[in-house]
């Protein structure tokens, strides 16, 4: 306790000034002095990128990402400090490789919207690549949606192996992988799920600084879930922990990604501000994080003689390549004290093309209550030019106890996924992961010639000829009627007596007789 | 000199009959505190709250469900206590106009959803099996936590359904019914298990009484919000939303808990009084015969709270410094294995490899 003999004697020196100074030093050297010697093993990093749409639409996509250096794969890790607890044991118990669930309500409209960073299917998405040291797949598949649909409050426990795939070609692991045997690799999506405000609660609460600090207080679910758009994922993959790559580090990263409507949300002005899109605005960053901005995508075509304008003015700019364009986002750093940005106007309008042919195909026909039909091919697509890829089904007839309650509804058709190589118009430089921004970062590219780009279609919903439930009731009702016309008929048939009754002959007092007995309940004369 | 010795003997008589009539009353204090301290006999509390009714024009009693479990939770039981099944999803569903709410009150006054809710069964998991099986405990063994009743002999647990029924049964989803037989076996079950110390049983539909008429083991309280052959009936539409916000029984059983706080003591005859015919136009009922306590000596907080008995103590208690523990389990982080060949990232598209699978 050297450093505490030191403080004292500061204090002894009974100088006013060097009081506070000394009690400071006391802090630092006591205790938990020997804490500060050790460099934290886990990051926060926490991103939102506003971008203007053409048709006066705004989308905003928030990321959180959670690094942590450390190897989970080994028992008895048990100090959590950044990295959410829940997910870690699930890496450690069930041996991840990679995860990546999302739940979306809404569709991506391309042709309105351009490309998006990260698109999710309607519904609930989960494929996951195990660790090749499990066993039994399926069975660690099963339990693990269990578990999921236990922390996310969602019905993942329906994952089973009639809407389960082992896709053979695409969603290839998106972290580090020495070799990819797709054995260990498995796909669902379950199209009916409801994304609500119960899933984005535990979504929440994953984070860091929960909703209380930096860009999650603007996590509202009355504005977030009045969007044409709104997805949300977590994706979890292990990454390189420096430049040389000998170690690895697990990335979690938490995506929401919304589309406000411009008509919805007010009189169709295209006017935005963060308080008209999330009704708070950004007041201090997460302390637990070491990087909180905000990136407004500010690259200007002029369409309708109309530029954007932001306000207030950045600080900064960043220009780079995003999916093979160059674009140009004004920063907004929350970590650089005054910074505090409120509205701006703008305009955007983005374009690009893809090519095909045909050169693999795999089919894998379904079998009825088992599994589904999987269907892939890569194609090269040509410039210039429309491609259209279609497939004819038939529907078959359900057994009666297999239509759930409201089969009027429809049944889902899971959407189809097109991942694609595109050329990107300018040359891109490799990207450094830990320089660039988040967004920049989600899919590893090879060459800067082209840049790859997962899209989902939208799910088919298929109205299937439904049974008249009332039937059995209106069969009974029938048979019933039936049966007792019959058997009634028959019954007084049998039992039924006739008399003959002879005419009534006789005078008044014979009559008057009569009625007496009759009211008495006598036999008549 | 004897007469002093017979004066101190009687006063020393005395005052041992004294000290002993005080020491009497001492105890039976004590006692009487001891025995309020432990009046109810329980020791947690759980709630099983489930909507049974699917489609929009059903809000009322997605909204009935919610506020139950709103004011559950605002009276202490925590949402790992809490089984919420909602068979149908509203506050989501395209047809509101106001996404992510449920309200109670016309005017939208009192948003029910709320921003932290965790429903634990919802859409099609909502069914006669996965309730009767949440009850029982005999649940598959992967089901998480959060999904199961994790009760025992020394729970207070309230059960709260709601939706459409009749004479003997409640219908689950528009497709499948439980059976008030059923039902009271389940209770039952739960007894013979001992998963409950204390059960109360709500219910909001058409013939509500009708379900509670089969139960045969003991500790059990039930009310519903009509007597066999009446009709239990909404309250209020609102014509923002367009359909009836909530059932007049749940409406004023809401209204009278939120005057309820955890220090409250409220107790059983003032919840018989909820909704008079008046009011209610059906005639709530309610069923005590086998329940061993009488109800009024039953808080309302003993169901719907969960008001834990604390002791205060004023001693201090020195927490040991965990320094050396924290420190070796930061050396054995560190020690992460170094791989000899760097690691690389797999192509996402690679065509070659693909085409020659």
């Amino acid at each position: 306790m050297g450093a505490s003999a030191a403080g004292k004697a500061e204090v002894a020196a009974g100088m006013a000034a060097a009081m506070p100074l000394a009690l400071f030093v006391l802090l630092l050297l006591g205790p938990g002095g020997w804490c500060l010697a050790e460099p934290q093993r886990d990051s926060l990093r926490e991103e939102l990128v506003i971008t203007p749409l053409p048709s006066g639409d705004v989308a905003a996509t928030f990321q959180f990402r959670t690094r942590w250096d450390s190897e989970l794969q080994r028992e008895g890790v048990s100090h959590y400090r950044l990295f959410p607890k829940a997910l870690g044991q699930l890496i450690s118990k069930y041996s991840l490789r990679e995860l990546h669930l999302s739940f979306t309500q809404g569709f991506w409209r391309t042709r309105y919207w351009g490309p998006p960073f990260l698109q999710a299917p309607s519904g609930a998405e989960l494929w996951v690549w195990f660790q090749d040291t499990v066993t039994n797949v399926d069975k660690s598949w099963k339990e693990l949606s269990n578990v999921l649909s236990g922390i996310f409050c969602a019905s993942l426990n329906f994952i089973d192996s009639t809407n389960t795939v082992t896709p053979t070609a695409s969603f290839k692991p998106l972290g580090l992988a020495n070799d990819t045997d797709h054995y260990f690799l498995r796909y669902a999506v379950l199209p009916r799920e409801v994304v609500c405000t119960e899933n984005l609660t535990p979504w929440k609460k994953l984070l860091p600084c929960s909703s209380k600090a930096g860009l999650s207080v603007l996590l509202k679910a009355d504005r977030l879930f009045h969007t044409s758009y709104h997805s949300q994922a977590v994706h979890i993959r292990p990454v390189c922990r420096n430049a040389r790559c000998t170690s690895i580090s697990w990335e979690l990263r938490q995506t929401l990604s919304v589309v406000f409507d411009a008509f919805i949300t007010g009189q169709g002005k295209k006017d935005w501000s963060l308080f008209r899109m999330f009704s708070r605005t950004l007041t201090e960053p997460c302390p637990l994080a070491s990087e909180s901005r905000v990136y407004v995508d500010i690259t200007n075509y002029n369409q309708d003689n109309e530029t954007l304008e932001v306000n207030p003015p950045p600080t900064t700019t960043y220009q780079d390549v995003i999916l093979g364009t160059r674009k140009t986002y004004a920063i907004y750093d929350l970590l650089d004290t005054a910074t505090i940005n409120n509205s701006r106007n703008l305009n955007i309008q983005l374009k690009w093309k893809r090519p095909a042919e045909n050169g693999y195909i795999h089919y894998q026909p379904a079998q009825d209550r088992l599994q589904p039909h999987l269907l892939e091919m890569l194609i090269q697509l040509p410039a210039n030019s429309v491609t259209k890829v279609s497939i004819q089904f038939e529907r078959a007839l359900l057994k009666w106890t297999e239509y759930t309650p409201d089969p009027n509804h429809g049944f889902y058709v899971s959407p189809s996924v097109l991942s694609a190589l595109v050329p990107s118009m300018v040359a891109a430089k490799p990207v450094d992961w830990e320089e660039s921004p988040l967004f920049n970062s989600l899919f590893p590219v090879s060459d800067g010639s082209n840049y790859f780009v997962r899209l989902y279609t939208e799910p088919l919903l298929v109205n299937l000829p439904t049974p008249d439930f009332s039937m059995p009731y209106n069969v009974i009702c029938l048979t019933c009627t039936v049966v007792a016309v019959c058997y009634g008929s028959f019954y007084n048939l049998l039992t039924r007596t006739f008399h003959i009754e002879e005419p009534r002959t006789g005078g008044l007092a014979k009559r008057l007789a009569n009625l007496i007995r009759r009211i008495r309940g006598v036999p008549l004369l | 000199m004897a007469v002093s010795h017979c004066f101190s003997r009687a006063a020393s008589a005395f005052t041992a009959v004294l000290l002993f009539s005080f020491g009497c009353v001492a105890a039976s204090h004590i006692e009487d505190q001891a025995e309020q301290f432990f009046r109810s006999g329980h020791t947690n509390n759980w709630a099983v709250l489930v909507c049974t009714s699917r489609f929009w024009f059903n809000y009322r009693h997605v909204a009935n469900t919610l506020s139950v479990y709103r004011s559950v939770k605002r009276l202490g039981i925590p949402d790992s206590h809490i089984v919420l099944m909602l068979a149908d999803d509203m506050a989501c569903n395209p047809r509101n106009p106001k996404p992510a709410t449920v309200f109670s009150h016309k005017n939208m006054e009192l948003n029910v959803y709320g921003d932290d809710v965790e429903v634990d069964y919802r859409s099609y998991e909502v069914t006669v099996e996965n309730f009767l099986r949440v009850l029982t405990g005999r649940i598959p063994p992967s089901t998480p936590r959060s999904k199961r009743l994790l009760s025992d002999d020394r729970s207070n647990i309230l059960i709260y359904m709601t939706g459409h029924g009749g004479n003997g049964f409640l219908k689950f989803q528009d497709s499948e019914e439980i059976t008030n037989i059923e039902l009271a076996d389940a209770f039952e079950q739960m007894w013979q298990k001992r998963r409950y110390n204390e059960l109360l049983f709500i219910i909001d539909t058409c013939q509500g009484a009708s379900m509670y008429e089969r139960f045969y083991s003991p500790n059990i309280m039930a009310l519903a919000s009509s007597q066999v052959g009446e009709d239990s009936l909404s309250h209020q539409p609102d014509p923002a939303i367009g359909v009836h916000l909530m059932d007049r029984y749940t409406f004023y059983v809401l209204e009278f808990l939120e005057e309820i706080n955890p220090a409250s003591q409220t107790n059983m005859n003032d919840l018989f009084q909820v909704c008079p015919k008046s009011l209610c136009v059906s005639t709530p009922g309610h069923r005590t015969d086998l329940f061993q306590r009488d109800p009024k000596n039953v808080l309302i907080t003993d169901f719907f709270g969960s008001v834990r008995k604390v002791e205060i103590t004023t001693e201090t208690i020195n927490l040991q410094q965990d320094s050396e523990i924290m420190e070796s389990s930061y050396k054995e982080d560190q020690m992460d294995e170094e791989l000899m060949e760097p690691l690389k990232y797999a192509e996402q598209l690679p065509v070659a490899q693909i085409i020659h699978q």
